[in-house]
């Protein structure tokens, strides 16, 4: 019998699955990144389906918003065009297809044979984003205040990755060494 | 009252598109993408165990790994950008040397 959960989950999982397998297919990066992004509102809904609204929030916010932006900026800003199949990709698909479909199969027969009846119910998780905010500032301030370390550390590694080399002369040509 | 082991399962078929992706994508961005599916594969298993077994910590560490997830993402992408610079080519075939 389907229920209404049974039938949400199901079509989210397709629409991730879907998205995923074309992410695969397609040789343009940027169809990549939006099916990319397809995924990632899909999961925000299987977040909800969850209880998690905190986390289907910050996946929509974060995710979809912040990185895949980054990551659509750098693809125009790049101009990345269409992949070339060379003898290295060839190898790759035929090795990595069949690896994917036997991992897949795999993971799907022993989780499935193994996990007993275990059932979650729609909304399982407890808690506001209230509780999450507190369990934040309490338990996981350690934690919390290293991240904000490590984000100061990636800010100033990106600034100098992605600075022109100071040794280029004036710095107004386009591409510095050719 | 879906199963968790859909959940499961759902997450291990994200999680091996991301390592497919990874070994047969040629262009460096698109590897780039498919590591981030890998993270989000995760980040689902995280919160269907936490929704399983009634713990709040799984919602905590999804939120650790967007963060990392974003770090990455800037630095990662800085990255390409150096790469470019100096290579003009995003095919990770033709990036295999460390010094030019």
């Amino acid at each position: 019998m389907l229920s209404v959960h049974l039938i949400l989950f199901l079509a989210f999982g397709a629409v991730c699955v879907a998205g995923a397998v074309n992410l695969l297919v397609q040789r343009h990066p940027i169809n990549s990144a939006l099916s990319l992004i397809a995924v990632m509102a899909a999961l925000a809904g299987e977040y909800l389906l969850l209880g998690a609204e905190f986390v289907a929030a910050l996946q929509v916010i974060v995710y979809a918003g912040a990185i895949m932006v980054l990551f659509v900026f750098v693809i125009m800003l790049l101009n990345a065009g269409v992949e070339e199949r060379t003898q290295g990709s060839r190898v790759a698909i035929l090795i990595g297809v069949p690896g994917m479909l036997v991992g897949s199969v795999l993971v799907a027969w022993v989780v499935l044979r193994h996990s007993g009846t275990g059932s979650v119910p729609i909304g399982a998780l407890p808690g506001p984003p209230k509780t999450i905010g507190q369990m934040l500032f309490h338990e996981f301030l350690l934690p919390f205040e290293i991240t904000s370390i490590l984000i100061l550390v990636a800010i100033m590694g990106a600034v100098v990755l992605a600075s022109k080399p100071p040794t280029s002369g004036d710095g107004s040509t386009q591409k510095v060494n050719d | 009252m879906v199963p968790l082991s859909y959940y499961l399962v759902l997450s291990g078929i994200l999680f091996a598109c991301g390592v497919t992706g990874f070994l047969i994508k040629r262009n460096i961005i698109t590897i780039f993408m498919s590591i981030e599916l890998m993270l989000n594969g995760v980040n689902l298993s995280f919160v269907a165990f936490a929704a399983h077994w009634q713990v709040l910590a799984g919602q905590i560490f999804v939120f650790f790994v967007m963060v990392v997830a974003a770090a990455e993402a800037a630095v990662g992408l800085a990255i390409i950008i150096a790469v470019y610079r100096t290579r003009e080519t995003l095919n990770v075939d033709q990036v295999n040397l460390l010094k030019l």
